[in-house]
């Protein structure tokens, strides 16, 4: 009977595994393949081995001695800087901002449904629309955010949030701030209402000051979820690639790590040095997630049985 | 927080999460030099921007069949997998399967540039480059993990008593699936089908790699590449069009639908 039950989720799990297989699996494999080699995208039957060059020879992403600036200051260097910045920054704000939304969505008053349904704005936009929403908000010389700074006197003349290069990587953060905040909120929330009632009840009679309430019964108790958001949130921000893309024009000084994979793929054609990153990529994400997961002790999966 | 405070935050978030919105709205009933002016209230409103994005050389109306046809494709092909394959996961001990979910968790949260150069040479081998057709593909591969996540969840909680009693009627699984559960679950299925469409609708990356002409863009790379007559004039009036365009409809699902969305996101997450 066991086998047999067995027998039967191994058939209706296998058009999924298959598709996964074929379309996910082969498809990394293969990048993983073309990084050893030397393809170019428009002859990829063509493509010849050259081993470990792509990575660490004369022109590869590490260790590259032309580079005289040094790996850091390498268009690679810049790109995983930005996108760990990018990801670092922005994934902590959100989740301060996110917990704050929550709390005050967790609260009772007349309202807030009303309150609920605008939050939901930002995370229901597209992404591109809002990198072109906030892009033309941002605008240098007509971008209504100017106008108002310049009218409050904190500024004397336009400031190109998007294009200078000492502004245009915080000016992306804040932007997926706006656009994620929700989804953080919403989770927390979720954790939020599964605290039991009593446990304020208990500590209002006991008259227990609020933020100690918040500190020792409140945070305790959402802080597995809590992470779980974060590790979510985190591995989506590292392999940010459209709203920097669309909001900044694609430049050298913003440039995200998928950013650097597709140039180097779709628009110089180097099938196989682009590999080298896209595989690169993946490792790091890889690693940067499990050494979060194993220093932060998620407990991801906790209802696996 | 005192009521003042109170009232003051959600004042404040309100406006924060809708104003940029209504602005794009506003900006789009400009044209020409009133775009320069900032004020909310356009002075003379007009709907020239939304007839300039179906008169242009990019063919807007196009690029938004393409994506309800791609998101749509998209949900069935994801629903019609996932819903057999979490029955098998929520309903069925077997061995292993602690360790799929673990693996489609993984898969979720794939970074899709990683795949790009396999799933590029993929996408030519089976003759659908340069076809928005062609990006139904990977979109239900990268949707599937996160579809069968929630349906799972959702499948464990229908009661027993109802599969025993369809096993006695003789029903097989497929039956079970979806003569009997699928009734039940439509919940889940409207959450993780709006998910997934919206997912779908907003992809850009592969939209953008594996898809050529004009003809056959989907909408987020057609508003990306909406351009004016010359490379230093920028059609604001016509972007902020056409974003309000692709935005209010999916907003008014999100809207309409929204407790099922964030029963299913937090399912996702949450519980998991």
């Amino acid at each position: 009977m066991q086998s047999q039950r067995s027998r039967t989720a191994w058939l209706l799990l296998g058009p999924m595994v298959l598709m996964m297989l074929a379309v996910a699996l082969w498809p990394l494999a293969r990048s993983v393949w073309f990084s050893f080699t030397d393809a170019n995208i428009n002859d990829l039957d063509g493509a010849r081995f050259v081993g470990l060059e792509n990575y660490i020879g004369e022109f590869g992403l590490f260790f590259n001695p032309s580079e005289e600036a040094g790996f850091w200051a390498s268009d690679w260097g810049v790109s995983i800087r930005n996108t760990f910045t990018f990801a670092v920054v922005s994934v902590l704000l959100e989740t301060l901002a996110g917990l704050g939304l929550a709390l005050l969505l967790n609260m009772e008053f007349r309202g807030r449904a009303l309150v609920r349904t605008a939050v939901l704005v930002p995370w229901a936009i597209p992404t591109i629309v809002s990198a072109k929403m906030w892009g033309w908000m941002l605008n240098d010389q007509f971008g209504v955010i100017n106008a108002w700074l310049i009218q409050a006197g904190l500024i004397s003349q336009g400031v190109g949030w998007t294009a200078e290069p000492d502004y245009a990587l915080m000016t992306v953060v804040l932007v997926d701030v706006w656009k994620t905040t929700p989804f953080m909120a919403l989770l927390i929330l979720a954790a939020l209402q599964t605290v039991p009632r009593d446990c304020y009840e208990a500590a209002y009679v006991d008259g227990v000051p609020r933020w100690r309430v918040f500190r020792f019964i409140t945070l305790p108790l959402i802080w597995q979820p809590l992470l779980v958001a974060v590790v979510f949130r985190l591995l989506d921000a590292l392999r940010v690639f459209d709203l920097i893309y669309v909001l900044t024009a694609n430049s050298n000084s913003t440039i995200s790590m998928s950013g650097f994979v597709r140039r180097e793929m779709v628009e110089y054609g180097n099938m196989g040095f682009g590999s080298a990153a896209s595989t690169s990529l993946f490792l790091i994400i890889l690693l940067s997630a499990l050494l979060f997961i194993k220093v932060a002790r998620v407990r991801l999966g906790g209802e696996v049985r | 927080m005192g009521r003042i405070g109170l009232f003051l935050a959600c004042a404040l978030v309100v406006f924060l999460s809708v104003y940029p919105l209504v602005y794009a709205i506003s900006t789009s009933l400009k044209t020409g030099t009133a775009l320069f002016d900032t004020r909310l209230l356009p002075a003379s409103p007009t709907g020239a921007n939304y007839a300039a994005l179906f008169e242009g050389v990019q063919p807007f109306g196009r690029s938004i069949l393409n994506s309800l046809m791609v998101a749509t494709l998209t949900v069935g092909g994801a629903l019609l997998l996932g819903l057999t394959a979490a029955y098998a996961l929520g309903r069925i001990q077997f061995r292993g399967k602690g360790l799929l979910l673990l693996t489609l968790l993984g898969v979720s949260m794939f970074p899709q540039v990683a795949v790009l150069a396999g799933m590029f040479e993929l996408i030519q081998a089976l003759g659908l480059y340069n076809r928005s057709l062609g990006l139904v593909v990977p979109y239900t591969v990268f949707t599937l993990p996160f579809t069968v996540w929630i349906l799972t969840t959702f499948m464990r909680e229908l009661p027993t008593e109802l599969e025993e009693a369809a096993v006695m009627d003789g029903c097989g699984p497929l039956r079970i699936i979806f003569q009997v559960f699928m009734p039940l679950l439509w919940p889940a299925l409207v959450s993780t089908g709006l998910l997934a469409f919206i997912g779908a609708w907003n992809e850009f990356l592969f939209a953008l790699t594996f898809v050529v002409s004009d003809s056959e863009r989907t909408v987020p790379v057609a508003i990306s590449l909406i351009a004016g007559a010359t490379a230093f004039e920028i059609p604001w009036g016509t972007i902020m069009a056409g974003s309000v365009l692709v935005t209010v409809p999916l907003l008014a699902l999100v809207i309409v639908f929204q407790r099922r969305i964030v029963s299913g996101l937090t399912a996702g997450a949450v519980k998991g």
